[in-house]
């Protein structure tokens, strides 16, 4: 008994760090697995806090680039609606009612307080939180395209798992077929993501346009995400499909929110027809 | 005794908002962010207390992931450097140079202090990156972010050091 004191005073800051030591280690590898991550993020008071505190200095400067943005989305909102009317004469059309009935999705606004996109896993923080009706695994978009999905939530904060993660795995498709893929990301470049799992049969040219699938229950249908800059085509199959995004992960100020209305519905319906 | 206190629980504060405040948006090059927070591990004192260096440090990291959403990789890493620093100091200090009581960086003779300074940096980035990346298919990324990181970090460490401390 008395070694063992003696072992232990002897080795008492060895053992200290070893402890320590595991206990990071511990926050790590629980921080890599998708859903448990629940202490170490800058989804909480302090950290949510001081960035909104320095982020509405720095959005004073950025008014220009998303001043441009919103212009450039109401003017392709404007087409739509004005090929709509022309429309509209000759084609029924579906009153969409203030009634969550027919709503699927529903779109909040939130500002990214913090953006990082150069480490191999980013995240990005997000001012809005459980209390404005953020939930986890909400999809996030822009006027430009994708952004991340919602992982930790907080009162007033969340942060979102950027597609530039290596966690992050998003539905897709080719905009003129109807084959599926799924946006990953290698962690060289952060205007260059990858496709992975595409069938072969698929016709993929260069220049091709890359948008949302719908299967994920995350993400509407057609959001943009993309072209295809260049791909391989080795022993009848693709290999490394790069794909440039639209968006400029590097500079995202305003994002909306997207909360699929239907999406318990349409898990339980999985789920049931599965386990049969 | 209090001043040491006041000015290094200050540091702490300071120089974690500088981190994940400006230093985390450099973006130098596109991807260059140097991690000069560790400089509070090569300043804070050596006579104080070992576990509560080993417990300061292992918090300090921890608020450095709590901003970045980095799990605990920095905490891991920070750790690290803070329990080799004595063994560090005493293989480039021959056992003569090292007052013990006394310490003080600004005392040492500069290329001391960037072997000092050197060697922690690229231990303590090796571990960050290889936690972040954590596979083997990367290890050429790795070191190659190891080794331009932390001659950014190095570079700013020592200006830091040298313009903002005392020499005795």
């Amino acid at each position: 008994m008395q070694q063992l004191f003696y072992f232990i005073k002897k080795f008492r800051y060895s053992l200290l760090f070893i402890l320590l030591e595991i206990l990071a280690l511990y926050f790590t590898i629980q921080h890599h697995s998708y859903h448990t991550s629940r202490f170490i993020n800058s989804a909480n008071f302090v950290t949510g806090g001081i960035y909104s505190k320095v982020n509405s200095i720095n959005e004073f400067f950025l008014l220009k680039d998303e001043n441009k943005l919103l212009i450039e989305e109401n003017i392709r909102l404007k087409n739509q609606l004005s090929k709509q009317n022309s429309n509209s004469s000759n084609n029924y059309f579906i009153v969409s009612d203030t009634s969550k009935y027919f709503q699927q999705y529903e779109y909040t606004s939130a500002k990214v307080i913090n953006n990082n996109f150069t480490k191999r896993n980013n995240f990005l923080t997000i001012n809005k939180g459980s209390n404005q009706g953020i939930d986890r695994d909400l999809g996030i978009i822009n006027s430009a395209g994708i952004i991340g999905v919602v992982k930790n939530i907080s009162s007033n904060f969340s942060t979102v798992l950027s597609i530039l993660n290596e966690n992050s795995r998003i539905n897709i498709r080719l905009k003129n077929s109807n084959h599926y893929g799924t946006l990953v990301w290698n962690g060289k470049d952060y205007k260059t993501l990858q496709i992975t799992d595409i069938p072969r049969q698929a016709i993929i040219n260069i220049g091709d346009s890359i948008i949302t699938g719908g299967k994920s229950a995350i993400f509407p249908e057609g959001i943009n995400v993309g072209v295809i800059k260049d791909f391989k085509f080795e022993n009848n199959q693709y290999n490394e499909i790069n794909v440039s995004l639209f968006n400029d992960m590097s500079s995202i100020g305003y994002v909306q929110v997207i909360k699929n209305l239907k999406k318990k519905e349409q898990k339980e319906l999985e789920e049931k027809s599965s386990n049969e | 005794m209090n001043n040491l206190i006041l000015s290094n629980s200050l540091r702490f504060i300071g120089l974690v908002l500088l981190q994940v405040l400006i230093l985390n948006h450099i973006n130098l090059f596109g991807y260059l962010n140097p991690m000069v927070y560790i400089v509070w591990i090569f300043l804070f004192p050596l006579k104080k207390n070992r576990s509560l260096f080993l417990i300061l440090s292992f918090l300090f990291g921890l608020s450095v992931d709590m901003f970045s959403d980095s799990g605990g990789i920095n905490a891991a890493a920070t750790l690290f450097i803070a329990f080799i620093r004595i063994s560090v100091l005493k293989t480039i200090l021959r056992k003569s140079d090292f007052d013990y009581l006394l310490f003080n960086i600004r005392s040492l003779s500069i290329d001391k202090i960037f072997l000092y300074i050197a060697t922690l940096t690229i231990i303590h980035h090796f571990i960050v990156f290889s936690l972040e990346y954590f596979s083997f298919n990367a290890f050429i990324t790795i070191l190659k972010n190891t080794i331009f990181t932390s001659i950014f970090t190095i570079i700013l460490s020592i200006l830091g050091i040298v313009l903002f401390t005392k020499k005795k």
